[in-house]
């Protein structure tokens, strides 16, 4: 605990997908658990989502997908946020994320990956055990 | 022997309501008695809408598809006819649901990934080719871009010579709800709504067959609203649609009876079936006591109740096809007119061949094996189902009275207020899920150790998405670019002058225009929505 400031958490709706239940729940349970949680709403590209979290200063990004564009979304990402220097941010993805696509996201540099029906107290206690 | 008390805990259903361990006719009495049954097929219709219901003519069976391009989606439609499917519920990519052409930018890895994408009436006509229009009614879940797609069946319907008189069908076109769950809005809340109402009118005035709206309590309850919400703000929506229309001078009979709904069944059995009773009673009443309906026709709460998916898990997926044969029997005692169910792999992909024909299965299984269509209203007379079917419709009217007085549910979505209502509700049950205060089987109680299942996923192909784009580029060369610019022109000048934009649209699909230019040219009069965000 650097017991500075909260820590702050970028949640990002990426591509088209309208699903947002998931996304707003993980708000609500990151924000209880003492973040700052700053949430996009839906629609977000790939440029706007790191320039949020340029401008946010944020310690986390976390994109919440159920709609299956998440590995084509982070391809796109990745090289912005290498760009913007946000590459050492810590990178989550969650919502329908199939195991065959692990792999792929952990390549491109996602730190956790967190599919439906993860309990909230295991996203919590992995964002504070890297940057809490 | 009588002071002494039941030694069994509380239970309380997911609207609040507590369940007695036993009924009796006292707590029928209790609760407003027996004046809002009636029969099947006469007012207030509690127990149905029609007096034969199901031994007249069972459900239709509508399962959820397309994906890939037009010729994918219109082999997978014959697939489901061949295997017994009575009606179709088309699926639409994402782009086209918030009127995007395939070659948009922002399209890239999503056309046809979650349904089919659609740029222009060749789309549509290649979609429906071979299928009789008039056997198989076609549902449309469409909604931001629904005025484009209802004119582009219609005309679709009217090339190949149908009369679009007699024409059925349906679009989902609930846009209100969009904005609280499933979120496929384009403009703003106030134009959105004038083009529900411009859809209505049109279809009043020229397809009075064609069902032009579904309201959908569906997605309001899976974004985190109770079963007695779910109705209640269905209900609401549907006013404000009403509203708009009367608004324009249209006798609630002229319309009423083309408006239908779209609600969710996973949840309590009783809960569910009672639920549903309860609507039929309190619509056939707000329409004939707060609107004015003359035509029992205006007063009948049509609807599909299906889907599911708020309650299937990704743990012990098979349990799903249990759920789903459940939430098909809870349909069938709630007197649907039409089911759809969410197919086993729902958790994780959009349905195989292989899924969605178990899901249709299981609803002939309930008819062909199980009696649910021998006669209506089965569990009708219950002191337990009377009972809860009193108290949900008690609660329903309070929880419309209370958004009345709030200042409508219209205000209520644009400042995000409901928004924020169901989202702290699906946190709530998320918790409960974790605690295990609700029991989630195979998720919070009989769980099992596994690896994540390898379930056969639908493939998407990105040589689908090349085949549309190429297909679009091929209609832009060999449509007539003055009939195109001119019908485009029009529907801007409808817009700007707050004409109805449903003859601009039909002309403007005639000429081939595309999805992306029609929403362009609306766009630059109504503007884009922005989304509150507030929690």
């Amino acid at each position: 605990m650097s017991g500075k400031r909260p820590v702050r958490v970028l949640i990002a709706k990426p591509g088209l997908d309208g699903h947002d239940q998931g996304a707003k729940v993980v708000v609500r349970g990151l924000m209880e658990a003492g973040f700052e949680v700053i949430y996009t709403g839906l629609r977000q590209s790939p440029a706007a989502v790191a320039n949020a979290a340029l401008e946010e200063g944020v310690d986390v990004i976390g994109l919440s997908s159920m709609a299956g564009s998440h590995v084509g979304f982070c391809r796109k990402l990745k090289p912005l946020l290498d760009e913007m220097g946000l590459s050492e941010r810590l990178w989550l993805v969650g919502g329908n994320i199939p195991a065959q696509d692990h792999e792929t996201l952990r390549a491109l540099g996602v730190d956790g990956i967190f599919p439906t029906s993860s309990p909230l107290s295991e996203i919590v206690a992995f964002i504070r055990e890297r940057v809490g | 022997m009588t002071d002494r008390k039941p030694e069994v805990g509380p239970v309380v259903n997911e609207s609040g309501i507590e369940i007695k361990p036993v009924y009796g006719a006292e707590d029928v009495e209790r609760t407003g008695g027996t004046e809002m049954i009636g029969r099947p097929g006469d007012y207030p219709f509690t127990r149905g809408i029609h007096p034969l219901m199901y031994r007249k003519r069972p459900w239709t069976m509508r399962q959820y598809a397309g994906f890939g391009n037009p010729h994918e989606t219109n082999k997978r439609f014959k697939y489901l006819i061949e295997n017994g499917q009575t009606g179709l519920n088309v699926a639409f990519d994402l782009p086209t649901q918030i009127g995007l052409d395939s070659d948009d930018p922002m399209a890239e890895g999503e056309v046809g990934r979650v349904g089919m994408a659609v740029d222009s009436l060749r789309d549509f006509e290649i979609a429906f080719d071979g299928i009789d229009l008039e056997k198989i009614t076609v549902s449309l879940t469409i909604n931001g871009s629904a005025a484009i797609l209802i004119a582009m069946y219609l005309a679709m319907a009217e090339k190949r010579g149908y009369d679009i008189r007699t024409l059925r069908g349906t679009a989902q076109n609930d846009i209100l709800k969009e904005f609280v769950g499933r979120g496929t809005w384009i403009f703003p809340v106030e134009p959105s709504l004038r083009l529900v109402g411009d859809t209505i009118e049109y279809c009043a005035h020229h397809a009075p067959k064609y069902t032009p709206v579904s309201v959908c309590g569906y997605h309001i309850r899976e974004s985190g609203a109770n079963p007695v919400q779910e109705i209640a703000w269905a209900f609401c929506i549907a006013r404000a649609y009403a509203d708009e229309v009367m608004r324009r001078g249209l006798d609630i009979d002229a319309f009423a009876g083309r408006l239908s709904y779209n609600f969710n069944i996973f949840g309590s059995l009783f809960e569910q079936v009672a639920k549903f009773r309860a609507a039929r009673g309190l619509w056939a009443k707000i329409m004939k006591e707060e609107y004015g309906a003359r035509d029992p026709r205006s007063m009948v709460m049509r609807m599909i109740a299906g889907g599911g998916g708020g309650g299937l898990t990704k743990e012990q997926p098979e349990l799903n096809i249990v759920r789903g044969a459940y939430y098909a029997l809870i349909s069938a005692l709630s007197g649907t007119q039409t089911m759809a169910l969410c197919s086993y792999d729902e958790a994780y992909t959009i349905p195989t061949e292989y899924s969605a024909r178990i899901s249709l299965r299981t609803m002939q299984l309930l008819i062909e094996e199980m009696g649910l269509a021998d006669t209506v209203d089965p569990l009708g007379g219950s002191y337990y189902v009377e009972t809860l079917t009193n108290e949900m419709r008690a609660r329903m009217e309070a929880v419309i009275a209370d958004t009345d007085a709030q200042g409508g549910i219209v205000r209520l979505i644009s400042e995000g207020i409901v928004q924020a209502q169901v989202s702290a509700q699906a946190y709530q049950r998320q918790k409960d899920i974790e605690s295990g205060a609700f029991r989630k089987v195979g998720v919070n109680c009989y769980r099992i150790e596994e690896e994540e299942r390898e379930v056969a996923f639908h493939p998407y192909r990105d040589e689908d998405a090349r085949l549309q784009i190429d297909s679009l580029d091929k209609v832009r060369r060999e449509r007539d670019p003055a009939a195109v610019a001119e019908s485009l022109a029009r529907l801007r000048n409808d817009a700007e002058a707050g004409r109805n934009v449903m003859p601009a649209l039909m002309e403007a699909v005639r000429s081939y225009a595309t999805v992306g230019e029609m929403t362009a040219e609306m766009v630059g009069v109504f503007g884009r929505y922005r989304e509150p965000i507030r929690f």
